[in-house]
């Protein structure tokens, strides 16, 4: 039984105790306040267990289980199989897992869920390491970024998690961005309309990791997204639509100047990461004319 | 009661059926590939009504039930081996979250080198993970044992989840016959599935296993404690009813010509009926020897054991798992704790790896070596019984 010692306007608690400037708050009250309470929750440890809460107390109104690293969607999947079994096909079933938790020790699992298109809501959050055990490197961690484990910077790029979920012909994917609200929304809404395993990769930069003064987390991430350093885009259907085009494609020199974790990379590197920006999404957008 | 035809295997699947699992997730790994299929086959056929989720790995086949019975349903998985392995982080979930999930686990060796075949070395690594564990002797076992371990697990004094162990190909791939209760029998005595203490419920909303401060993580685990101290009264009240319901006998520690011996086998799992040949066949020379089966290893019965043994001079324990760097393997490390302060002399012998047949020839050698110790003839006792004489240059590379 819940008894509130806060009571909160939504399903989150205020003052949660993620970092200042970390937007995974606003992901978890934007997305729970488009599912509402019929929604049953999985977290991995992660950033995101701030809001598993700790001891008795917990930040969230909804109910839910802290998995372990790898198996967010597997329990996911649990849960539906147990609540379509007893006839409930009503409630969300939402796993919100961070980079680590999803592209790498955790994508065995995702595949498998993906692949049964259990019914399950799969939302990664990307901080692009492992921000809440230190920053260190993850597949998600893009190419030069300097991390705790890739001290000279990654010398690859990033797992693109959108291809290879594209590639498992889920009936809706979507990447947004904490800088893109109203779009993020939109397909959190979008999703919640449909059946079977969907998947949304959330941008979420991390002023800790990604050293920048924590006011800049919306300009961060805008940047990313003006960038093409980031995509936005759906797959519904196996059809791809991209967002509106990038303003300053390619132009990633001013996204990663304002990034301590970029601090000391050559010409040649910037050169590398803008060009694996431009193929990518010339690669997309061929995806999206088909079809 | 009906009289049917199974292997080890298609009696856990029987035993699945008649506990009615609400959600199935299980992942092929041999010898238990057979339950994996046939609980499909049941689910296709509507003979089980359950969702079946075809999982990638035993890593997600628990972490599925984990899921699903916090829902308030039961479920069903079944495991081996190297599969155990993978599922032993979230057996600790299962455990510690209190889940009383019954799973039987098909006994096959760990890796490396690779074996498909029988020993204990899988469940035995298992041992503290926060399970029950039952050690089946025959077919019949399996199906009687998973059928009270449903109600064992699930006693709300107890909510600790049940792995019900036996051998592999030995019983899994053994055809005997089992009388097997009625579905109406059957489901008269295991029940419903009535969820208790952590749930995953939207009108009643709780968040389960969330960061436990070192001010309450204690106290979790000596709750936990608690369900295992539960389960010594549950056990036999369990084993009772089902006795006076269909007739059968079931044991925390079988004992079988103990009264008298003066020396003693503890034996666990199939093993023991090779066992008992052997004792029948001393008794006939006139050697008083005797032997203890463990049936149910955790919790361990240390008191019982205690008593069935108190006046035994000479005692082997016969572990089917190596226990590497161990003072002795696990089975004969407890026994030896249990008989802590006796007279007893008890040793230790490993054998029975990977399939390695523990034959009547390996008892007459074990018994011999003990009545040896008994008449003064001998000090130590072969502990690698069955290892051949050229274990240290098989596979021998030569380096230059």
């Amino acid at each position: 039984m819940l008894t509130y010692t806060i009571q909160p306007k939504g399903l989150v608690s205020p003052g949660i105790n993620t970092c200042q400037g970390c937007m995974i708050d606003v992901i978890f009250r934007n997305v729970l306040d488009i599912l509402g309470e019929d929604t049953a929750l999985v977290i991995p440890p992660g950033c995101a267990a701030q809001f598993s809460g700790c001891g008795p107390e917990s930040a969230i109104t909804v109910p839910g289980i802290q998995g372990n690293l790898e198996n967010s969607a597997a329990i996911a999947a649990g849960i539906a199989a147990g609540f379509r079994f007893q006839g409930n096909d009503h409630t969300q079933v939402v796993a919100i897992a961070g980079d680590g938790g999803t592209v790498d020790i955790g994508l065995q699992s995702l595949s498998g869920a993906m692949e049964r298109n259990d019914n399950i809501l799969y939302i990664c959050y990307d901080n692009q390491a492992y921000m809440n055990t230190g920053i260190q490197g993850s597949s998600s961690t893009p190419y030069a970024a300097s991390t705790t484990t890739t001290p000279a910077g990654k010398p690859v790029g990033s797992k693109d998690l959108i291809r290879i979920v594209m590639a498992h012909n889920v009936p809706y994917a979507a990447t947004a961005s904490v800088s893109h609200l109203p779009d993020l929304r939109k397909k959190v809404k979008k999703a919640k309309e449909i059946k079977g395993c969907r998947v949304l990769h959330i941008l979420s930069p991390c002023p800790t990791g990604w050293g920048y003064p924590s006011a800049k987390t919306v300009e961060i991430a805008r940047k990313a997204v003006d960038s093409g350093a980031w995509v936005l885009l759906e797959y519904e259907n196996g059809k791809v639509t991209l967002g509106r085009k990038p303003a300053a494609l390619g132009d990633v020199a001013e996204y990663m100047s304002m990034q301590k974790r970029f601090a000391g990379i050559g010409e040649d590197a910037v050169a590398t990461a803008a060009k694996n920006v431009t193929d990518r999404y010339a690669y997309l957008e061929k995806l999206a004319q088909i079809g | 009661m009906p009289i049917k035809m199974f292997d080890g295997n298609g009696a856990a699947v029987e035993a699945i059926r008649l506990a009615r699992p609400g959600v199935i997730a299980a992942y092929p790994i041999t010898p238990q590939s057979s339950i994996a299929e046939h609980l499909a086959d049941e689910v296709a056929e509507g003979k089980i009504k359950a969702e079946y989720v075809r999982v990638e790995s035993e890593h997600s086949a628990m972490s599925v039930c984990v899921g699903a019975q916090l829902t308030g349903v039961r479920v069903a998985t079944a495991t081996a081996s190297v599969g155990l392995a993978l599922m032993h982080e979230v057996c600790g979930v299962t455990a510690g979250v209190r889940l009383p999930i019954v799973m039987p686990v098909v006994n096959r060796s760990l890796v490396a080198p690779w074996s498909l075949w029988c020993d204990h070395s899988d469940t035995m690594a298992e041992r503290d993970t926060g399970w029950l564990q039952f050690y089946c002797a025959n077919v019949q076992e399996i199906l009687d044992l998973q059928l009270c371990a449903y109600r064992i697990s699930e006693h709300e004094d107890v909510l600790t989840p049940s792995m019900v162990c036996f051998d592999g190909f030995y019983l899994s791939h053994s055809m005997q016959r089992v009388d097997t209760p009625t579905d109406e029998e059957a489901w008269d005595f295991v029940g419903p599935y009535v969820r208790k203490n952590m749930y995953i419920d939207t009108k009643d909303v709780m968040f389960v296993n969330d960061l436990c401060p070192t001010d309450e993580h204690t106290e979790m685990k000596y709750q936990q404690m608690m369900g295992f101290e539960a389960a010594r009264e549950v056990v036999p009240q369990v084993f009772a009813e089902y006795g006076k319901r269909f007739g059968r006998k079931l044991y925390t520690v079988e004992k079988y010509m103990l009264d008298d011996a003066e020396i003693a086998v503890v034996a666990i799992g199939s093993m023991a009926g090779t066992g008992k040949y052997v004792v029948n066949e001393l008794r006939e020379k006139g050697i008083k020897a005797g032997l203890l089966r463990i049936c149910m290893f955790r919790p361990f019965p240390e008191e019982e054991i205690r008593e069935a043994l108190k006046n035994i001079p000479v005692i082997g324990v016969v572990d089917r798992s190596s226990g590497l760097g161990g003072a002795q393997a696990p089975v004969c490390t407890e026994v030896k704790a249990a008989l802590l302060g006796t007279d007893a002399k008890v040793f230790g012998f490993v054998g029975g790896i990977a399939g390695r047949d523990i034959s009547d020839g390996s008892f007459r050698k074990i018994f011999g070596e003990l009545e040896e110790i008994r008449e003064g003839t001998r000090q130590k006792v072969t502990r690698w019984f069955d290892a051949r004489e050229d274990a240290m240059t098989i596979r021998e590379v030569e380096t230059c």
